[in-house]
């Protein structure tokens, strides 16, 4: 079996077909949109946050099994983690993608490291990170 | 060369023999950009090994020689549409040879009021381009609705030319991302009659099959040359002679001057009025040859080697019932097969064929008005061409039915 289709087979198909997560939060604190506009994927995230901590997460949108399952495994990882913590997630993560190497602190999430070598996809796998990232930093701003 | 048969010309291609992930490559990504055979390899390095020079300045043999090559080039070029010489302007590619006409003779014509019409199916560069002088003259962009089947639809087209208003008209003559082979000739009258000018998109139609220019009725023409076989960084804008002598010069510099003071200056001559500085000399050389190449083979017979491939892929998908295909199923269809796989993204289709040393394009195709109308986010696409053969499309049809049966677990 290939690379993409074992990492495919660990995670992604199983939550591509049943996203955690997924819908709309009503009401919400924050709601951003992201898009990969040079392949027409398209998130939007919502969140709750309360005293600096992500209460609840939910996204919706179209994309490609990898971005789907990345923004499924992002909500269940941020639930419940302080803004910083969650901060700390994302780069991590984005590190990750990076150079292959996982921060243990990702748990879960590490099952995406073998992305870091399929360079076409890494951009599929950032999405939601770059949407939460875009969420938080819209955030501060209104505060 | 007329004798040569389909599998004797896929050896002309050099890439062709590599492989991807340990297999054997399929490339199926022709309407992206075109893969090219050892004659225009070669000619690159040709011209840098022997000729390297300046054109239209030296006075010496290899700047002669140069600019000898680079106008062969343009003379090929004309031949291959049935264009006259002097309509010939070599720029990068299509998009370029769109804004040309969209910087200089629509910002000199068009006014408030004015109509711009595109189709539903246009490739953003021919698109964007309009978007811009519309901004600039007041003047606004509207277009001609798509049919579910893929086809342009003729009354809307003809409804819209009927307000008076529209002064050009801007239409693909394949779609990249359906291969509707549009009924531009037609069009063409009919924008005529209405008092319009056409443009025609023909990046996806000079590559695959026979085009007259003046027999379309065409006032303006672009194409690239990377998609039909040559380098990128050239490509062609054919405009009525008549029309360039009067339109205003797109880049001004070297080159395309006649007279040149301190406070004003004048301009070249066709065709060089519209080719300032240093053009990609090679490339275009190059092109030139990719042209003959062409023509040699036979467009006509290019033409029906595709359509031969289009029907043996229309066949063996209907195996798939997973599969949806866009796109018309009649004679007005090129060798462009856009489709997805139920429950399973475009780019993820593409990720799995990559695997398997299959290359197809995912996603919106720089074509999002039509992506809207289609309603659909993307689609995978395969595009076929000279080099693809029935093997190629089997490749693609077995490893297909396996990433369905994948996703299916």
């Amino acid at each position: 079996m290939s690379l993409l289709e074992d990492l495919y087979k660990q995670i992604i198909l199983e939550h591509y077909k049943k996203p955690r997560n997924y819908g709309e939060l009503d009401p919400h604190t924050h709601r951003q949109e992201g898009k990969n506009s040079s392949c027409g994927d398209e998130l939007v995230l919502d969140l709750t946050i309360e005293n600096g901590v992500i209460r609840e997460a939910r996204f919706k949108g179209h994309g490609c099994a990898i971005s789907q399952a990345t923004a499924s495994l992002m909500t269940e990882a941020i639930k419940g983690k302080k803004i910083s913590e969650v901060q700390d997630l994302s780069s991590y993560f984005k590190n990750m993608l990076r150079t292959g190497t996982a921060h243990p602190e990702l748990g879960e999430l590490s099952a995406l490291q073998g992305i870091s070598k399929i360079h076409a996809r890494v951009k599929c796998a950032s999405l939601p990170w770059t949407t939460l990232d875009e969420a938080l930093r819209q955030g501060e701003s209104q505060n | 060369m007329m004798t040569r048969n389909w599998s004797q010309v896929r050896e002309d291609f050099p890439i062709l023999q590599r492989t991807v992930n340990g297999k054997k490559l399929v490339y199926l990504d022709s309407t992206a950009t075109a893969q090219k055979p050892r004659a225009v390899i070669d000619a690159l390095s040709h011209f840098y090994e022997h000729t390297n020079a300046n054109i239209h300045r030296g006075a010496y043999s290899l700047s002669i020689e140069s600019t000898e090559a680079y106008e062969e080039a343009r003379s090929r070029v004309a031949r291959l549409i049935q264009a006259p010489e002097q309509g010939i302007i070599f720029t990068r590619n299509t998009t370029e040879a769109i804004n040309l006409v969209a910087r200089t003779w629509a910002l000199d014509h068009l006014k408030p009021g004015d109509q711009i019409l595109v189709t539903e199916m246009e490739h953003h560069s021919n698109l964007v381009p309009w978007h811009i002088a519309a901004k600039a003259t007041g003047a606004e962009v509207i277009g001609v609705r798509v049919t579910p089947e893929g086809r342009l639809d003729q009354q809307d087209y003809l409804q819209k030319l009927a307000s008076g208003k529209v002064k050009l008209v801007a239409v693909a003559h394949i779609s990249n991302a359906l291969g509707t082979l549009n009924p531009v000739q037609q069009m063409t009258e009919q924008a005529h009659q209405a008092g319009a000018l056409v443009l025609i998109d023909g990046a996806q139609s000079v590559p695959h099959l026979p085009v007259n220019v003046q027999e379309l009725g065409a006032d303006f023409f672009a194409f690239s040359g990377h998609k039909m076989c040559g380098p990128t960084g050239a490509g062609v804008l054919y405009a009525r002679p008549e029309l360039l002598e009067e339109m205003s010069p797109f880049l001004g510099g070297g080159e395309m001057i006649d007279q040149v003071y301190i406070d004003h200056s004048t301009y070249a001559d066709l065709p060089r009025k519209f080719e300032a500085g240093t053009p990609a000399i090679a490339e275009v050389v190059a092109l030139g040859v990719a042209a003959q190449y062409l023509q040699d083979l036979g467009m006509e017979r290019i033409w029906q080697h595709e359509k031969d491939l289009m029907a043996y892929a229309l066949d063996r998908i209907a195996e798939i019932p997973e599969l949806t295909q866009y796109g018309p199923l009649g004679e007005d269809r090129a060798g462009v097969l856009s489709f997805n796989l139920q429950g399973v993204h475009a780019h993820d289709v593409a990720g799995f064929l990559d695997e398997r040393g299959i290359c197809v394009r995912s996603g919106h195709h720089c074509a999002q008005p039509l992506m809207r109308a289609l309603k659909v986010g993307s689609t995978a696409r395969a595009s076929f061409y000279l080099y693809n053969t029935r093997e190629d499309i089997d490749a693609l049809v077995q490893a297909l039915r396996e990433i369905v049966a994948f996703f299916k677990e």
